[in-house]
Formats: C-alpha cells, sequence, structure tokens
C-alpha cells in the first residue's frame, strides 16, 4: 500500500492537480511517525511512510496546515475520515481546497504496549500479517499483533470511509467490536467507585494539554483554558480536582461532535483511558436521541445542536439537576 | 561499599523510611513508573525511566509562595511555606541526577530562590545505575556516565544484590544508619556490571550524536535556519516535552483571588504555549515554529553561553518517547548539525 500511495501522490503531485501532500513520515526509530506537509516527489521518496505504526489522526494536522489557495492532497484511514468529515461540517476546514485519498488500515501498534511488557532497547520492529517482531538490545520478541494494537483501534468502530474523493485498496463496513463494553463497565459501578476510579485515573494528568491539541475537534482559535482574560486559565491546577474538571469540560465541548478517533489516549504521555469519558457521551446521547455517529456525512446535525418536538428530556433536565 | 540480598531490600527501605520520608520509583499503571512515597508493601519498579522526571522534588509543578490577606484597611502578608521534612529519592537514574546540577545553576544562584534551596537542602539522593539503557537515551551525550550515576549514594543491582556507595557527606550520614542491614563487600564488586554498561551503551542507536556542533556563541548561526520550519510543522504546541523534561525550568507566577485575599501561586509554564511570557503586546513568538525554536535554543544554545558551556539537556529521553507527533531534540539536533561538518 505505502508504494502505491507514493506512486499516486508523485502522479497528482507531476499532474499539477495538487501541490501539496499530506502524509505520514518515518522519525528516529520504526515506531517513530510524524505528520507531514510534502512538497515534491524527492520528499516522497524520501521520507513517506505508511504502515501500522501510522496512528497520528491527519484531519487535525489539515487543518493546522491548510492553505485554501491550493489543492492539497490528504491521505486518510477510515477513522480520520469521520474527523475530516466533522470539520467540514463545521467549516473548519475548507473542502474545495483537498483531494482527499481513503487508505485501508488494519490497525494500529501501540508502543506503549510494547513498553508495558517490559521490552526496551528497541532497534527494530517489523509488522507482518498476526506477527509484530522486535529486535532488541537484550534479545528478539514476537507478539501477536492483537496483543499490542491500540485500544482504540481493538475497538475499532469502522472500515468504512466516510468521505474521500478517491478509494486505494478496497472499502470496508462498519463494525460492531464492543467499543461500548468499557463504558457498561463503568456504568456498573457504584457512584463511589465511579469516582474512585477517575480520581486515580485523572490524578496523573500532568495538564500538557496534549489530549485538547491533538483532538480534531478541538479548534477554537484561542481555548478559554489558556486566554488569562477569561479567569478560568489553568496553567496549573489548584488541586487535582481541577485537573478531572478540565477533562470533563472538554468532554461536554466535543460532546455530540467527538467521532471517537481515540487520538486523546494515544497521545497521553501519562496513559489515562480519555477516550472513555468521550464514549459515555456517544452512549449517552444514543440512548437519549436515538442512535448517532459524529462524522458520518457531511451537513449532519448533532441531536445537542438540534431541535425535535418529540426530544428526550434527560433527567437531569426534568429533575432540575436534582 | 556495601551491599543487600535484594530480597532485603523492603527491610532497608523500611529502616530509611522510619527516619524520613522514602520515595521510590513504582508501577502505577500500565507502562507508567512514578516517584511515590513509600509504603510497606510498595515494589519498585523494574522500568527504566519514571514517566515524570525526579525534578518535581524541588522544583513541584504548582506551589505557593505567599498569600494576602486583606480586612479592612490592612494587608497580612503571609509566608505559607511549613518545614519542609528530610526526605529520600531512591532510584534516580544518573540523567536526572545530572539535571538538578542544571536546575541548580539557575535557582541557586543569586537571587537564590529560596522554595528550591529549601527542598534541595532536605533531600538526600540515591542513584542506581541503568542495567538495561533504553533505544531512546542519550546521556553519554552530554557526557554523563550511566555506570557511575552519582547522587549522594549510587546504587547497582548485580546478580541477587543491591550495591551501595556513599558519594557525598549525606550519603555517608544515610548508609552509616543503616550499617545493620548492610554488609561490607570490595570496593571492586560492581566493576562487571559497570563494564557491562559501558558495553551496552556503544551498541546504543543513539550513541553516535554529539553536541559538538552547538554551544554557546551559535545563536546567530541557528536563529534564521531554513530548518525549523519543518521540524516545527508537526508540533501540536502542548506541553508534553517541557513537563517530562528533567531540566525545562520556566514558571509562570499568578495570583488566584480567595475571595478576601490573594494567594500567588507559580506553576510550571511552557514555551510551547499560546501564552508563554505574554505582555501587554501578547506573546512575542508569534507561531509555534518561534515557540519550537525557544525550547531547543534555550537548551542547545542558550543555556550553554551563560553556564560555562554546560548544555541543557541530559539525554533522559523521555520526550523522545512521549512526543505525540513522535519530534525531539535528538531530531532537532541531527538536522541542524548535519552541515556543520
Amino acid at each position: 500500500m505505502q508504494e502505491a500511495m507514493k506512486k499516486r501522490a508523485k502522479e497528482l503531485l507531476a499532474s499539477g492537480e495538487v501541490t501539496r501532500v499530506i502524509g505520514w513520515k518515518k522519525n528516529e526509530f520504526d515506531y517513530d511517525i510524524t505528520p507531514a506537509v510534502f512538497e515534491s516527489a524527492e520528499e516522497i521518496d524520501r521520507d513517506f511512510r505508511y504502515d501500522d505504526f501510522c496512528g497520528p489522526n491527519l484531519s487535525k494536522f489539515t487543518f493546522k496546515n491548510q492553505k485554501n489557495d491550493t489543492k492539497t492532497l490528504v491521505f486518510l484511514k477510515p477513522c480520520d475520515t469521520y474527523s475530516m468529515t466533522q470539520l467540514i461540517t463545521e467549516h473548519r476546514v475548507n473542502r474545495d481546497a483537498l483531494y482527499l485519498i481513503g487508505i485501508p488500515c488494519f490497525g494500529k501498534i501501540d508502543i506503549e504496549k510494547i513498553r508495558a511488557d517490559g521490552t526496551d532497547g528497541i532497534l527494530s520492529i517489523a509488522s507482518e500479517g498476526a506477527d509484530v517482531t522486535v529486535k532488541t538490545l537484550y534479545g528478539d520478541k514476537t507478539y501477536v499483533k492483537a496483543d499490542v494494537m491500540a485500544e482504540r483501534c481493538l475497538a475499532c468502530k469502522s472500515k468504512y470511509h466516510t468521505i474521500y474523493d478517491e478509494l486505494m485498496g478496497e472499502e470496508g463496513e462498519v463494525m460492531e467490536t464492543g467499543r461500548f463494553n468499557e463504558v457498561e463497565k463503568l456504568e456498573a459501578m457504584t457512584p463511589d467507585e465511579r469516582f474512585g476510579f477517575w480520581r486515580g485515573e485523572l490524578s496523573r494528568c500532568i495538564r500538557c494539554n496534549a489530549c485538547r491539541n491533538a483532538c480534531p475537534a478541538c479548534t477554537c482559535e484561542s481555548c478559554v483554558f489558556d486566554n488569562p482574560d477569561t479567569g478560568i486559565s489553568q496553567k496549573a491546577a489548584a488541586d487535582s480536582f481541577e485537573e478531572n474538571m478540565f477533562h470533563i469540560i472538554r468532554a461536554f465541548h466535543v460532546a455530540g461532535r467527538c467521532t471517537d478517533c481515540g487520538e486523546c489516549s494515544r497521545v497521553c504521555p501519562q496513559h489515562i483511558p480519555l477516550h472513555l469519558l468521550n464514549r459515555k457521551f456517544i452512549r449517552d446521547i444514543d440512548k437519549l436521541y436515538g442512535e448517532y455517529q459524529a462524522g458520518e456525512e457531511v451537513g449532519q446535525r448533532s441531536p445537542l445542536v438540534n431541535f425535535t418536538t418529540d426530544d428526550a428530556e434527560p433527567d437531569i433536565v426534568r429533575k432540575g439537576g436534582k | 561499599m556495601v551491599r543487600i540480598s535484594l530480597d532485603s531490600v523492603n527491610a532497608l527501605f523500611a529502616a530509611i523510611a522510619e527516619r524520613e520520608a522514602l520515595y521510590i520509583p513504582t508501577d502505577t499503571a500500565p507502562g507508567i513508573a512514578q516517584f511515590k512515597k513509600w509504603q510497606s508493601g510498595m515494589e519498585m519498579t523494574e522500568r527504566l525511566k519514571t514517566s515524570r522526571s525526579a525534578k518535581d522534588f524541588f522544583f513541584p509543578q504548582t506551589e505557593n509562595l505567599v498569600d494576602f490577606k486583606v480586612s479592612g484597611k490592612k494587608i497580612d502578608i503571609i509566608d505559607p511555606r511549613e518545614e519542609t521534612e528530610d526526605f529520600v529519592i531512591f532510584g534516580v537514574r544518573a540523567c536526572d541526577a545530572k539535571s538538578f546540577e542544571i536546575l541548580d545553576r539557575v535557582f541557586l544562584s543569586e537571587p537564590v530562590d529560596t522554595y528550591y534551596q529549601n527542598r534541595r537542602a532536605h533531600g538526600t539522593i540515591v542513584t542506581l545505575a541503568c542495567s538495561r539503557p533504553s533505544e531512546s537515551c542519550f546521556c553519554q551525550t552530554f557526557g554523563i556516565d550511566p555506570a557511575a550515576p552519582g547522587g549522594d549514594v549510587s546504587a547497582w543491582k548485580r546478580e541477587g544484590f543491591l550495591y551501595l556507595e556513599p558519594i557525598t557527606e549525606k550519603g555517608r550520614t544515610l548508609l552509616s544508619g543503616l550499617s545493620a542491614l548492610l554488609e561490607e563487600c570490595p570496593e571492586d564488586a560492581v566493576e562487571a556490571e559497570k563494564e557491562s554498561i559501558r558495553g551496552i551503551l556503544k551498541k546504543l542507536p543513539l550513541a553516535s550524536l554529539t553536541p559538538d556542533a552547538f554551544g554557546g556563541g551559535k545563536t546567530e548561526k541557528y536563529f534564521d535556519s531554513e530548518k525549523w520550519k519543518s521540524l516545527s510543522e508537526a508540533c501540536l504546541g502542548c506541553g508534553t516535552c517541557t513537563f517530562v523534561c528533567p531540566t525545562c525550568q520556566c514558571y509562570d507566577i499568578r495570583d488566584f483571588d480567595t475571595g478576601h485575599g490573594v494567594r500567588r501561586f507559580r506553576c510550571w509554564d511552557s514555551c510551547m504555549y499560546s501564552d508563554f511570557t505574554k505582555m501587554a503586546s501578547g506573546n512575542p513568538r508569534l507561531t509555534q515554529k518561534e515557540r519550537f525554536r525557544q525550547r531547543f535554543m534555550h537548551k542547545l544554545v542558550y543555556y550553554p553561553e551563560n553556564n560555562d558551556g554546560i548544555f541543557g539537556c541530559v539525554g533522559c529521553g523521555r520526550c523522545v518517547e512521549k512526543c505525540p507527533i513522535s519530534m525531539n531534540i535528538v531530531k532537532v539536533m541531527k538536522t541542524l548539525g548535519e552541515d556543520e561538518t
């Protein structure tokens, strides 16, 4: 697939149809991947990469690196297309300046899972079929890919692309992989247990804002938490409860717009399962207003910004929050 | 040099904790080790690095500096500090131990930061040699030797024993109080371990990385380099690298309105943030390119320029492992340094 993508990108550059290509490039190690803009065939030949480590969602990168006066090719994995569709719906990217190519994804490897197994001194990693072979300074190891795949990929919601101008490989389908199982476990807890769970997880937060900055739904020009004039800007929290509030407020802000791409959890340096907050909101919206998947089609209206006369009235509204 | 069987290491921890607070790196979540206050039953992690550095002990993420209490026309100024207790940090790696020297040059030079100074005076550092360095490690680039990790006491794990060697007076005091648990052993007991570590260092993928292209006086050479643009292109502007970094020392001071006064606190800040060093005119670094450049110029050029050529990086590799888009000081050094030859 990587070679076919490089070939197609170079063709489109050569024909002048696009002048920029947004894709992934390899960095220091096999597992180190950086989103990048490529502007020449030489750059593509030298650096372009697509494999089981290309986890970063290029939709947010496209939002930050868009140009209106020229056409940019963007490669999108199925889950990235949901984010891109949502960004187009919200008028945050200029669709006319983009040429979108859908590419297949077979699940991305989470290097942190390999590290968590105690594997260190990694010299190379190769992913082929169901096997992931890791060569290290301290001996070689082979993993079953499913054991070291990112959580978000194990609960992949879709291999289907919601938007593209061109598709490479075969189109997949929306899948049922039990992505709400973890949410159900949390719902089954007593309020105290659940509170304890989240306090435990969120107490590790270092307020680096990586979750927010990687999130394709977080596209405010200036976040309230960065603006000293709002009176609630937080470079640091007075106590760990404020840290919790930051994440809960953020989850509220993206509710109905979050496509469940899982970037928040991928980038968290402290391994906080932030996606579970968003999934809980998705689950609640599904239950209250009927099944809804953000980023499914351009122009769809989220239940939370829509009104119908038979709208559900959640308990919290009816009871006045009591 | 003294030693204790690794099976008895909990007895050693208990003995230390009886005298003063003891912190050890322990697993707190899958793949995450953190320094935590030791309690009976807590196990030391097998992981090489804690995900946060050890700088928190001396330079915490937030700290209250002063309280102002207003009553009528009177303002009371209150120092909120309580006497710091003595504490021991056990299992600090050579890179983190070296980072304290870099922080010292900032906080202990005039005017001395007494908040930092107080904690430094109360802390005893027991380092641990790195038997299994990671591919992301490059401490040797900055002349650090993880086979002789320094601190107040240096420790090595080898064949079922923990070996300890006092380095400073503080270290000798700590060990002398524990002599009932420790047995004397020959000074060369860890030579084989040191050799093994130094052998691995040579094989590390970043072994050949050198800082020779950088240092004081290089501002003009690199400041306007074309390469900053592509290096910073994917930067999210988050603070991950800054906050996991053992040497990043920038902070902000803010006032918190308590309702009947002001609590003045300081907190870690990040040059990657849009409101860093914000002034009346806004952030002087207009785009992420300038913010990104600042971080690396500070470590590789400005800091050594002001500190006798010492670099502001210890090669711990946390930024290499943690950056969400895999951009880091190694890549910056390689990319900017390649013109230097």
